[in-house]
């Protein structure tokens, strides 16, 4: 009697200081993200924002620690063959969906094959092609079955590849890689995704999806680490706008900002410079010039003005600090790479040198520069019209006219790739996964984001050798004279390479700066 | 009058028909297309998409099958938010917008015919002045000036209220959300209001009343008052749409996810079922409030009758 009694009482109180009392017991992390997600299939998605979330609610073959290292993830273990084509991988034993179903090789396998189903329209599926024949199946032209991916037994998966692929494991990270609960994808259709449907096997599962309000997520208790986990709950705030997610990470109301605004560089670097995290991140920034065109077809005259631009004032005074100058197409600090890599032989000259020898240059091509009228064409952006404005000027030095041109996002990529009539324009790259050959295929002949439409037939056939060679430190030289190549000719001029920046408050531990700016928030736990 | 209603909005029909089959055509004309990303997709997973929102189509039967669903009252899927269709995204987004601009209006009209008419009872004193002032401050400072100060001030230096984010519980998250939306409509009806008060307190009907010796209460309030609403009532119909309808500024500040930011969302993502779910709803919303202000005009203006 005086227990239930007690217990009516608690009851009472709890009630009455509403959910509050029951919550407080919750860690609950509010994190920003950059924009709401497309979808949560992943299956159909393309964009970073939509990799955090995906990241958090599945777990692929292989995971990534806090430092963005590969660990086993689904898969405990695995072996590669000698040949470099044949990967087996040994399911988890403990690895479950958020219902409690074991997650087994047949999830992966059925996975595997939506992809690159054409029906399923996946525009990121070719991310997977090394995958044997994944190229001819989503295309339709052969059999689902012949696919390089079978389930011998629920606990191996053995998958073929087309050639060696040494970062065939990176690839494996990408959201394209991670498994779908076969059965709710079957019996729900598209509406597999809703909140109460989606079933997932990482650390946490979806909880509800308000558009433009927030993703909710609980921390998911059938997942193997779930005693690791610090977080009960995650909310993924998205911001489109920069300056608001600023001000409600000041006001404490968010914990972390996955972008910062950059015009408030200066305020964050003097008023938040702990929370402040500016990180080298796998992407550049780079200039393709239309070679086609005959005052651009001599490779000296790309250069001189590539040595004309001040890429040190760029980068600190258009971007306060948040780019670093690019001598080089291929991000510092990558793997599979040489010790060295090629850069352009002015980077540490002074620019003024360097001015003089963009003259003598010019002259050398017989090329007057006062004859040079040069577009600058760039999509809608405050910092990349700053920044184009700045190399006009930078041009200007030596004589050389030049124009802005703005045009809108939408659509300016693909006037980029139908060989629009540009002269120099700005394109970014991020890379899928960190491999020099995510960025020097950038330059192949007939690949579609090579915008300068650049041939050149030592560069293609140093991408081949290396698409056959096993041997990394082999591979990882081929690749270095394949820049090489590139950097003597510049069809694009590198300018800057990116940095990740961030707001983290000083109550989130385990976040790691990467390379890959993937922090996934079962490593993160609050201090309170 | 019952007449006079329903005649006004079976003649809406060829209005909304029109500014559909206009938006329809129009948005079209926008080159890119909703799958247009900065990797190019591959033409036959592009063809699969086409046809999975039936894209492929020839124009004029995509037209005619849009128009068949909105009969049935579906908006269809949205491009952009693949996981919604139109009709979910604004059964979570509308009661958001109406609250906030419901909110905003009330606020906008109370403020605003009171200091509006306080300020022509003075006219050219002190607080004639002040409200005057005020209005011109209201009316030129813009909205997206307006809610990160209140969002800096009130959120992150004094801590009061949330600098963002939304809560269908908890009206503090309202609050600076409703002040910016409802600052330069006071601003417009206090300056309105001023202008028509001052004018009907001249005119002889007014004079009238006060010659019989009403005391000052009523003839302000029933008889100068009454005329100088009108102004002010047929500014507030479109107004009343545009705040019902939600703002792309002040949700994208403060992070409410209500409608108004779909149609920025929805027109640079080529986001065609989205862009009209939300024409149509702003198109309904101007009838009916453009009917509702003619009504109200033949309640507060004696001489006018429909019938």
């Amino acid at each position: 009697m005086k227990f239930a009694a007690a217990r009516t009482g608690l009851l009472a109180l709890a009630l009455l200081s509403g959910t509050s009392t029951l919550a407080s017991a919750d860690v609950v992390l509010r994190l920003g993200n950059d924009t709401d997600p497309a979808t949560l299939d992943q299956h159909k998605t393309s964009t970073v924002a939509e990799s955090r979330l995906l990241r958090d609610l599945y777990e692929g073959l292989v995971a990534e620690d806090a430092a963005g290292k590969i660990i086993p993830g689904s898969a405990l273990s695995w072996e590669i063959s000698d040949d470099g084509l044949t990967y087996t991988f040994h399911m988890r034993e403990d690895a479950r969906w958020s219902n409690g179903d074991p997650v087994t090789a047949d999830d992966f396998l059925f996975t595997f094959r939506r992809i690159m189903n054409p029906a399923t329209a996946a525009g990121y599926a070719s991310v997977l092609f090394p995958i044997l024949n994944a190229e001819a199946v989503a295309k339709g032209e052969r059999q689902a079955g012949d696919l390089g991916v079978a389930a011998p037994d629920p606990q191996t998966l053995v998958i073929t590849l087309n050639a060696p692929t040494p970062y065939f494991l990176q690839l494996l990270t990408h959201q394209t890689g991670l498994p779908l609960h076969p059965a709710t994808v079957e019996s729900f259709g598209d509406a597999f995704t809703k909140p109460g449907n989606l079933v997932s096997n990482g650390a946490f599962v979806l909880e509800s999806f308000v558009p433009n309000d927030k993703i909710v997520m609980r921390k998911n208790p059938q997942f193997h680490d779930a005693a690791n986990v610090q977080v009960d709950e995650v909310q993924w705030i998205p911001f489109e706008d920069r300056s608001a997610c600023l001000r409600r990470f000041e006001a404490g109301e968010v914990h972390t900002c996955s972008d910062v605004p950059a015009e408030q560089m200066k305020y964050m670097k003097e008023n938040l410079p702990e929370a402040l995290r500016i990180a080298p991140y796998l992407g550049t920034y780079y200039l393709p010039v239309k070679v086609a065109k005959p005052e651009f077809a001599d490779p000296r005259v790309r250069q001189a003005i590539s040595m004309l631009i001040d890429r040190d004032f760029i980068a600190d005074e258009v971007w306060q600090g948040t780019m670093l100058p690019a001598y080089a197409l291929v991000p510092p600090g990558i793997d599979n790479y040489v010790e060295n890599p090629p850069e352009l032989d002015y980077a540490k000259a002074d620019l003024l040198d360097r001015e003089d020898a963009a003259i003598a240059l010019l002259q050398e091509a017989g090329v007057d520069p006062a004859t040079l009228d040069i577009q600058l064409s760039y999509n809608s952006s405050e910092n990349h019209r700053n920044t184009m404005a700045a190399i006009s000027d930078m041009l200007s030095n030596v004589g050389i006219e030049s124009s802005l041109n703005e045009m809108e996002g939408t659509g300016y990529f693909n006037y980029l790739r139908e060989g629009g009539d540009f002269d120099i324009v700005r394109a970014g790259w991020i890379g899928d996964y960190s491999d020099p050959q995510n960025f020097l295929y950038l330059n192949e002949t007939g690949v579609s984001f090579n915008y300068s439409k650049w041939s050149n037939e030592a560069y293609d056939a140093k991408m081949r050798a290396a698409s056959q060679e096993t041997d990394l430190d082999e591979r990882a030289k081929l690749l270095a004279e394949a820049e090489a190549i590139y950097l003597a000719e510049v069809p694009t001029i590198p300018i800057l390479f990116y940095s990740s920046r961030a707001l983290v408050s000083d109550q989130i531990s385990g976040y790691e700066d990467n390379l890959l700016d993937h922090h996934a928030t079962r490593w993160l736990s609050l201090n309170q | 009058m019952l007449t006079y209603t329903l005649r006004r909005l079976a003649s809406a029909v060829p209005t909304v028909l029109v500014i559909i089959t206009l938006t329809f055509f129009m948005i079209r004309l926008a080159p890119g297309g909703p799958f247009d990303l900065e990797r190019p997709l591959d033409p036959l997973i592009m063809a699969n998409l086409e046809k999975a929102y039936n894209l492929d189509a020839p124009l004029w039967s995509q037209y005619l099958t849009y128009l068949g669903n909105l009969l049935h009252g579906d908006l269809g899927p949205s491009f952009t938010r693949r996981d919604f269709s139109v009709n979910e995204l604004f059964a979570v987004g509308m009661p958001v917008s109406i609250l906030l601009g419901g909110l905003a209006l009330v606020t906008a009209v109370v403020l605003g015919t009171l200091l509006g008419a306080w300020a022509a009872l003075r006219q050219n004193t002190g607080v004639d002045y002040a409200v005057v002032g005020l209005a011109t401050f209201g009316i030129t400072t813009p909205t997206f000036v307006v809610a990160p100060l209140l969002s800096l001030t009130f959120g992150v230096v004094l801590g009061i209220l949330p600098a963002g984010g939304w809560s269908n519980a908890n009206p503090a998250y309202w609050v600076l959300p409703i002040v910016t939306l409802a600052l330069p409509q006071v601003a417009v009806i206090a300056r309105l209001v001023r202008g028509a008060t001052i004018e009907a307190l001249r005119s002889n009907h007014v004079r009238t009343a006060r010659a019989y010796g009403l005391p000052t209460r009523i003839v302000v309030g029933v008889h100068a008052l009454r005329a100088a609403m009108l102004p002010a009532v047929s500014y507030l119909g479109p107004t009343a749409a545009g705040l019902l309808t939600g703002s792309v500024v002040v949700e994208t500040i403060f992070g409410i996810p209500g409608i108004g930011r779909y149609f920025v969302q929805g027109a640079l993502g080529r986001d065609y079922t989205l862009v009209m779910g939300m024409i149509v709803v702003i198109a309904l919303f101007i009838i009916v409030f453009n009917l509702l202000v003619d009504l109200a005009y033949a309640w507060l203006d004696p001489r006018v009758r429909f019938d």
